[in-house]
């Protein structure tokens, strides 16, 4: 397609679990979609879930008495009281219709074995009886932060298998999907979006894609971390690059960052929760289980951003194995036996073999706490509505929708994927019946002559100035160094002033190839400055908040304080400003009062005013912040 | 691992092409690195583009071979290149992209759109019987039947089986080994309503199985370790039992 201007009614970025179920949603409204994705879409980084979904369907022994609201109320206590709780409260009553969904696509759920079936519970060996009547029906493993077994899971292939089947849906019904197209800027008029000028990463030309309503599921920013992520390379955060280059659309709770505990160390590889959850153990070097007077209740399944800091706190007092690549601990899996490890967990398998040259039957596995998942991203409403720009969404982990807070619970996250997909579709797909394509071809055109200017200073520099890939594993080293488990005041300035010289030093680096096309360094180029403003309002977000609370840890300011941080970061930051700006919002509705999580820490400073006085200002104190009127105030 | 050994002095002989340039003519060029441990062909290739060539084209994302994105040709070869460590390899490593696939420049071919097509013409979806009821417990499920289902599941249309295949690298219109499996995967699965007449017309012509030549290259190097040999005797037998009723 050789054409500088296209139409669409509805426009989505980002070809993952979340673009695609929106889309799907909006297509068979009857309304025209085009889904952009930088990769083809089955190679979206929702294929790599491996362990889990969440829906309490209470099928299994060790899920009976499950129910939507012990799922809402994990889901919150997971946030640390982060979380807007209406949207946790919506989420946990729709994910067993995602879950059952999923199914009829297509999903090979595991199931029940009706019987006699043999678990690993916090360390022993049990023997369940599964009742006969159940038998066939999806099966639950154990995930951390939940007071069920609850996880729905295809072996340790979930987000693969449910990928290909939301992917097949897309393709039966004929939805467009241009593969190998970046988004790089949204059309907008300050109050109204309208769809965003791409740039096509297999010839390098721009163009612009005009639409009724526009949708960012581009997924997370982990890669602002470089390699200490299990991220895929794609997950460099443009989606909330977009959104904040507006100046206008706030990101939400960028400090937010979670650290899964047992990635593969050195490569950063993922293993899944479901390790643990199926009965796995975490040792030190003298072969010790450390979690077991660290979190007597949980254990190994406390909440990630719990373990994650027992098992830093661990290596910082010496207890881990020290490697040329920095200190590890070991996750032992070796129990659970060689077949339950090559079916039920064989994605684990594969990945111990093939990057770590082990076999998890026999060998212990190297892991350490690594980048994992953004809490934060494009501040939305309920209807999944960007806040001050209409016709703007956004989904899934690009979002911040806002139901994990200030830590995400493991299986949540391709729940929410399908939960929000169905929603936001529904809500995207009725403004676009309410609306007219009612845009000025001048406003797009601006667009792209914009982009193409973009890409052409960075050809036209010439000299000697830094490389692009040094400045982004400055980036990266000082925000693993500065904005991880453990963060400080000292710690986090540092890394906001070498994220500012970084930033300057992006203004003169120098490109060495000229190469006409999507030219690789070009391509990176032009997302490096986006990648860089993130990263800055990540660590300033994380320096300003101080308070702890979940994946949110400062070590100077180690208590949750609900009396004056019991509310949301929001950032406005456009382009050519030089300072982003800073304001907070009320978590949402307190449904549930601040109060102990049940694992981790029990100090904390309380609320002062009452939860009453505290909803009462909630939606007008929103609304103060650019939140949009959702569905039902209309 | 031993790192007291003498590092090799590795050399990487890669195709290329950058059809985007008119300048541009199909050659070999060569770029030498020294080995480190568990030195990937993700690692190899990112460090050569960082430090040699930024201009070299090449496909990667999950680094862990669940995405598919990184199939190319490994000394003569088809392989997922993040998995494919230099230490199983010699000195000389000849790089190429996928064949059949159209290329998008050097190493990058355009597999998204091969497998768009092979989903389309086999209709690679559950042809579901009824519409999704929301209110409604899930159909059920054998255990084993499930766990069949997800073996062919797996495949993550690298392409590399279609790379690796003398038939498919002749015939556009050949299902290629991962069409049949994703055909065998659906043809398996009871909660699609398609009979045996309707994959019949599917499978049993020289576009479905009958035109695999058996050579089986596709079993060998699929990196998801495929069991394909019994997926085409499973098609194979269903076309058979369909024909004599």
């Amino acid at each position: 397609m050789s054409s500088r201007l296209i139409s669409t009614d509805v426009l989505v970025i980002g070809g993952g679990l979340a673009g695609e179920r929106c889309a799907i949603e909006a297509a068979a409204a009857g309304h025209d979609v085009l889904v952009l994705s930088i990769v083809p879409p089955r190679r979206s980084h929702s294929c790599a879930a491996q362990g889990g979904m969440q829906a309490a369907l209470a099928n299994c022994v060790k899920a009976e008495g499950d129910n939507p609201t012990l799922h809402f109320l994990d889901t919150v206590r997971g946030s640390d009281w982060g979380a807007d709780q209406e949207v946790a409260r919506i989420f946990a009553d729709e994910a067993p219709v995602a879950v059952r969904e999923l199914a009829h696509f297509g999903v090979p759920w595991t199931r029940v074995r009706g019987g006699s079936n043999s678990y690993f519970i916090k360390g022993e060996q049990v023997e369940i009886e599964e009742k006969p009547e159940n038998d066939g029906l999806i099966m639950h493993r154990d995930f951390g932060g939940t007071a069920k077994w609850r996880a729905c899971y295809a072996a340790a292939g979930t987000g693969h298998a449910a990928l290909f089947a939301i992917d097949s849906e897309v393709i039966r019904l004929g939805i467009t999907v241009r593969d190998r197209v970046e988004a790089v800027e949204l059309i907008h008029d300050g109050n109204r979006c309208w769809g965003a000028v791409a740039r096509c990463l297999r010839t390098g030309r721009h163009f612009a894609v005009v639409a009724k309503a526009t949708v960012i599921a581009t997924g997370g920013y982990g890669r602002i971390y470089g390699q200490y992520t299990t991220n895929a390379t794609i997950n460099e955060g443009m989606g909330a690059v977009l959104a904040l280059n507006t100046g206008i659309v706030p990101l939400g709770n960028m400090e937010a960052v979670q650290f899964h505990p047992t990635a593969l160390a050195p490569s950063g590889i993922l293993v899944t929760e479901g390790c643990r959850g199926d009965g796995g153990f975490l040792l030190d070097k003298n072969m010790h289980r450390f979690m077991v007077e660290a979190e007597p209740e949980k254990q190994e399944l406390a909440s990630r951003d719990v373990v994650s800091r027992h098992m830093a706190q661990r290596m910082r007092d010496g207890y881990g194995v020290e490697t040329p690549f920095g200190p590890h601990l070991w996750l032992d899996i070796r129990h659970l036996g060689e077949e339950h490890l090559t079916t039920k967990l064989r994605e684990v398998f594969d990945i111990c073999r093939d990057f770590a040259g082990l076999n998890p039957a026999h060998d212990l596995i190297p892991v350490r706490p690594t980048q994992h998942y953004s809490m934060g991203g494009v501040r939305v409403n309920k209807d999944g509505q960007a806040y001050n720009m209409a016709g703007l969404f956004a989904a899934g982990e690009a979002s911040c929708w806002d139901m994990h807070g200030f830590n995400r619970l493991g299986g949540n996250s391709l729940a929410e994927t399908i939960v929000a997909g169905r929603l936001v579709g529904q809500r995207v797909a009725e403004f676009a019946a309410a609306t007219s394509l009612d845009v000025q071809t001048s406003l797009a055109f601006e667009t792209v002559e914009r982009a193409e200017q973009r890409a052409a200073d960075w050809l036209e520099r010439s000299g000697s100035g830094p490389s692009i890939y040094d400045i982004r594993d400055a980036m990266a080293e000082s925000m693993m160094r500065n904005v991880g488990i453990f963060r400080t005041e000292d710690e986090l300035t540092q890394t906001v002033d070498k994220l500012s010289a970084l930033l300057l030093d992006c203004d003169n680096a120098v490109l060495r190839s000229k190469a006409p096309g999507m030219n690789p360094e070009l391509s990176f180029a032009l997302r490096l400055k986006g990648m860089l403003r993130l990263a800055m309002v990540t660590a300033r977000g994380a320096l300003a908040r101080t308070e702890s609370r979940g994946a949110h840890f400062r070590t100077d300011y180690p208590l949750r304080n609900d009396a004056d941080w019991l509310k949301r970061t929001l950032v406005r930051w456009s382009a050519d400003a030089a300072e982003p700006a800073f304001n907070y919002e009320p978590v949402g509705m307190l449904e549930v009062p601040p109060g102990h999580r049940g694992y981790g820490s029990d100090e904390r400073i309380e609320m002062e005013q009452s939860i009453e006085k505290y909803n009462q200002k909630v939606e007008k104190l929103q609304a103060a912040q650019g939140k949009l009127p959702t569905e039902e105030q209309r | 691992m031993s790192t007291t050994e003498s590092r090799r002095r590795l050399t990487f002989e890669i195709f290329r092409y950058n059809p985007q340039d008119p300048g541009s003519t199909p050659h070999m060029q060569s770029f030498e690195l020294d080995e480190v441990p568990y030195m990937s062909l993700f690692i190899a290739l990112n460090q050569i583009r960082e430090t040699q060539d930024p201009s070299l084209q090449f496909d990667f994302s999950c680094r862990s071979a669940i995405c598919g994105s990184c199939g190319m040709m490994v000394n003569g070869r088809p392989a997922l290149g993040c998995k494919t460590l230099t230490s199983d390899l010699p000195e000389v490593i000849r790089l190429h992209p996928l064949p059949v696939f159209k290329l998008i420049g050097d190493l990058s071919v355009d597999t998204g759109t091969w497998f768009r097509e092979m989903v389309e013409k086999s209709e690679g979806w559950i042809h579901a019987a009824t519409p999704f009821d929301p209110d409604a417990q899930e159909q059920r499920m054998d255990d084993d039947l499930a766990e069949a289902i997800y073996e062919g599941d797996r495949c993550i249309e690298c392409g590399c089986c279609i790379a690796s295949c003398g038939v498919a690298n002749l015939k556009a219109d050949f299902a290629g080994p991962a069409g049949l499996n994703r055909i065998a995967r659906f043809m398996m699965d009871p909660r699609d309503s398609r009979d045996d007449t309707d994959w019949f017309e599917v499978i049993s012509n020289e576009d479905g199985v009958f035109g695999c030549l058996g050579m089986m290259a596709c079993h060998d190097i699929c990196p998801k370790e495929l069991p394909l040999l019994e997926v085409y005797a499973y098609l194979r037998r269903k076309a058979l039992a369909t024909s004599y009723t």
